[in-house]
């Protein structure tokens, strides 16, 4: 059941597909999809920050201030450096350019590269001064140190419970977030070990579209998710 | 395209009453080749075990809490148990029968056949939905087994969140991880449906069992996630102790049941309109007459679908939502209620003038146009806003839910099954065995559901274990029913299981239907479907009055 047609030339059909316009058309589709799905799945937490933002602006405020707007726009301009190195793969796959230095391999190396930057960043400067300072929601809640110290003082409406809120949904969707890119850097392991086996040429690219739309999608989610928790207290 | 055949397929292919040699059950049957499979065919018939069990075991928990019911007391299980045996009834079924129902078992099976395809468009996507599924499923057993849950199948915060001690964090993980089952099923027949229909084959050619699909698959794939994330983060509050749902810590529960309804009520949708889908085929094959107002049940599919999207808040009538969003909200239920109707009256008017044939396949199409018009009826009734408060969480919203899910559903669910049975095994069941368990099953699903609207008429609060004795008469009767329901089901068990092995082969095209999986398929179907891919050059549905049963 699981034989494709190998016709000498050009991309490989699967066999349930009739021609290669239906097969590209049938995944392009379903990407997008998936992608919809993804859009609906941030958007029940983009829905509860709505909600909580605009019950508790004050406790946003005073939580947005303990950012660290700066190592968010470190982190956003890697973010999108990397999306444009995912771009230029895709570019290089469509005109043949596979395991070279500008090629499909150097570009997933360089996204990859960045994506980790990211992920290290947003552990070493952000999750860990906080989970050490006492910035967990729930159980573990106890502001304390230099960084963070003056949250305990904030008693403004909703007090420390929309505190926690905030951070809370920081936490949830940050996370969320980064897991996505975990998640991205296994598919450019496995993206590399294809070309690696010469699985792409300039007619054999869904692969490494796909992801670079994911890529990016993943990328967008941060765009938003940036403004909404490192600038709502507008740096002066 | 050139070596493809012209053919027109009103020319009946010549009937072969012998089973085809080779076909998708034979061709291998090595146990690997079956849990590896990429056949939509059969992932279908993995899906109609693994949700048979299912609906087994959800029957049983509900058998178990009618018993308890008989009598005032609660003298058969204590309260906490008996919370948890509704709710488990509750998430089994929901999760784990009524969503994958039709679209994975007959949809998987059908779709591709109905619109000319080798299969579906992601074969191995489709077979990670049905390991998703299990995955999911197996927590649910495991569930079980370690102390259950208790909630309702609702996980309504700060209940589920802060004060029940059952194992809530599993149940939710259950529920998520089969949602991305359900999703993938839905991406998967979005694109087949998009991409891959046979030359010929338009939008308004489609049988009308695609087109409830598509609409299916439009929610599963934009509401699934939105119950995902919000189940996800009751896990997480639940284990970490952060209130995101949580009065106590500045969490607003409400936000929990607006975006669980905004899956939940849609999700109503996914379960019965493959089912609609199912009564289509069924009541113009049997009535031998093309669907009175072809376009008017396309396009109320997606009309529910799309209204479907925005009735949510009449859940929340009572909950403290503004009174005016509570207005709104029952207005649009009085909307969607449209679409609904328009598809009973096209179906009645298909039979009118139509020459209708007994079948049993007949007998549930039109035991569920009845229940289900009961069903939709009273959910108008909730709908209304100054109506619901004295009916909300009474046996009135218990028994109109049921009417519509299992009047509705399961009904519409067993006449596919019995309709495209010779199909699917390539053998005919004793017919008149199946006639009696159709009406038995309707006869007993009356008397189960009907005392219950009496019983919230009456003031008869749900979800609970001991009652006033006042209401022991009409609970006796409802217990009874269920009893008589519960051997309606039985019965098909034992005679589709007994067909297999001793039934009579039922030929390509036992009851003279019209479509691709009849007139272009043998019975059952080529591991490829089709020996060529047909070419459509006509509607659906063209009957003539003249197709004869040959069984
Ligand atoms: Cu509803």
């Amino acid at each position: 059941m699981s034989e494709a047609s190998h016709p000498t030339d050009g991309p490989v059909v699967a066999h349930h597909f009739e021609t290669w316009e239906q097969h590209e058309e049938s995944c392009t589709m379903g990407m997008w999809l998936f992608l919809a799905q993804e859009v609906m799945f941030f958007g029940g937490m983009f829905c509860c920050y709505a909600v909580y933002r605009y019950l508790y602006p004050e406790a946003w405020f005073e939580g947005s201030s303990a950012l660290d707007w700066k190592v968010g726009a470190f982190n956003t301009s890697f973010l999108l450096l990397s999306s444009f190195t995912m771009a230029m793969g895709v570019y290089y796959n469509q005109t043949g350019r596979i395991n070279k230095l500008f090629g499909v391999m150097g570009m997933l190396w360089a996204t990859l590269f960045l994506g980790i930057i990211f992920v290290a960043v947003k552990l070493q400067f952000e999750w860990l001064p906080k989970y050490q300072e006492g910035v967990v929601p729930g159980t573990l809640w106890g502001p304390h140190g230099h960084h963070y110290g003056q949250l305990a003082d904030f008693d403004g409406p909703g007090g420390q419970g929309a505190l926690q809120l905030f951070f809370w949904l920081y936490f949830v969707m940050t996370g969320m977030h980064a897991l996505h890119m975990l998640i991205g850097f296994g598919i450019i392991f496995w993206l590399m070990i294809k070309c690696l086996k010469g699985n792409f040429n300039e007619h054999s690219y869904l692969h490494i579209l796909f992801f670079g739309l994911y890529w990016h999608f993943v990328d967008i989610v941060w765009i938003f998710l940036y403004p909404m928790f490192y600038l709502v207290n507008p740096p002066h | 395209m050139a070596e493809r055949v012209i053919e027109h397929i009103k020319d009946f292919p010549e009937r072969d009453y012998e089973a085809p040699e080779v076909h998708y059950l034979n061709w291998a049957g090595t146990v690997k080749s079956w849990l590896f499979t990429v056949d939509h065919k059969r992932i279908a018939i993995l899906y109609l075990i693994s949700i048979s069990v299912f609906f087994l075991v959800g029957g049983l928990f509900a058998a178990i809490f009618r018993l308890e019911l008989l009598t005032p007391e609660g003298d058969v299980l204590q309260a906490d148990t008996y919370n948890k045996f509704f709710t488990l009834h509750g998430v089994v079924m929901i999760f784990f029968f009524l969503i994958p129902s039709v679209p994975a078992t007959l949809g998987n099976f059908l779709i591709p056949l109905m619109i000319g395809a080798r299969d579906v468009a992601f074969p191995r996507l489709n077979l990670l939905s049905w390991y998703i599924y299990i995955i999911g499923g197996t927590l649910a057993v495991i569930l079980t087994f370690t102390g259950g849950v208790d909630t309702g199948w609702t996980f309504y915060s700060p209940l589920s969140t802060s004060y029940a001690n059952t194992n809530v964090f599993l149940a939710v993980s259950a529920a998520f991880i089969t949602g991305f089952s359900s999703i993938l099923t839905g991406l998967n027949f979005l694109v087949t449906i998009h991409k891959m229909r046979a030359p010929g084959l338009t939008w308004f050619r489609l049988p009308l069992f695609i087109w409830a699909h598509y609409a299916t698959s439009v929610i599963q794939i934009l509401g699934t996630p939105v119950v995902a994330i919000t189940l996800f983060l009751i896990g997480v509050e639940r284990i970490w102790g952060v209130g995101i749902f949580d009065p106590g810590l500045g969490g607003d529960p409400i936000l929990f049941q607006h975006l669980f309804w905004f899956y939940s009520h849609p999700a109503v949708y996914i379960m019965i309109l493959p089912g609609m889908g199912v009564i289509s085929e069924v009541m113009s094959c049997f009535s031998r007459n093309r669907v009175f107002g072809y376009e008017m049940i396309a396009f109320s599919s997606m009309g529910i679908a799309i209204i479907g999207f925005i009735v949510w808040g009449h859940h929340m009538f009572i909950s403290g939502q503004s009174m005016y969003a509570g207005m709104v909200f029952s207005f649009l239920t009085m909307l969607v209620a449209v679409p609904s109707a328009i598809k009973i009256f096209n179906w009645t008017g298909t039979m009118y003038k139509g020459n209708v044939v007994w079948e049993t396949p007949m007998i549930y199409a039109i035991g569920f146009m009845g229940l289900f018009a009961i069903g939709g009826g009273t959910g108008l009734y909730l709908g209304n806003m100054g109506l619901d408060v004295p009916l909300h969480d009474t046996y009135f919203v218990v028994s109109h839910f049921h009417y519509v899910m299992v009047g509705g559903m399961v009904m519409a669910y067993l006449c596919g099954l019995h309709f495209w049975w010779p199909k699917m095994t390539g053998k005919m069941y004793p017919r008149v065995a199946a006639n009696i368990s159709a009406i038995v099953i309707f006869v007993g699903f009356n008397f189960t559901f009907f005392p219950q609207f009496m019983l919230g008429w009456l003031g008869m609060p749900r979800r609970y274990h001991s009652y006033h004795p006042d209401f022991q008469v009409l609970n006796i009767f409802s217990t009874a029913g269920a009893t008589v329901l519960g051997i309606g089901f039985m019965i098909p068990v034992f005679y589709f299981i007994w067909s297999i092995f001793k039934g009579k082969p039922a030929g390509s095209n036992p009851w003279g239907a019209r479509g691709l999986e009849w007139e272009k398929c043998t019975s059952p179907p080529d591991p490829h479907n089709f020996k060529e891919i047909p070419i459509v050059t006509e509607e659906a549905y063209a009957y003539t009055g003249e197709e004869t049963i040959s069984v």
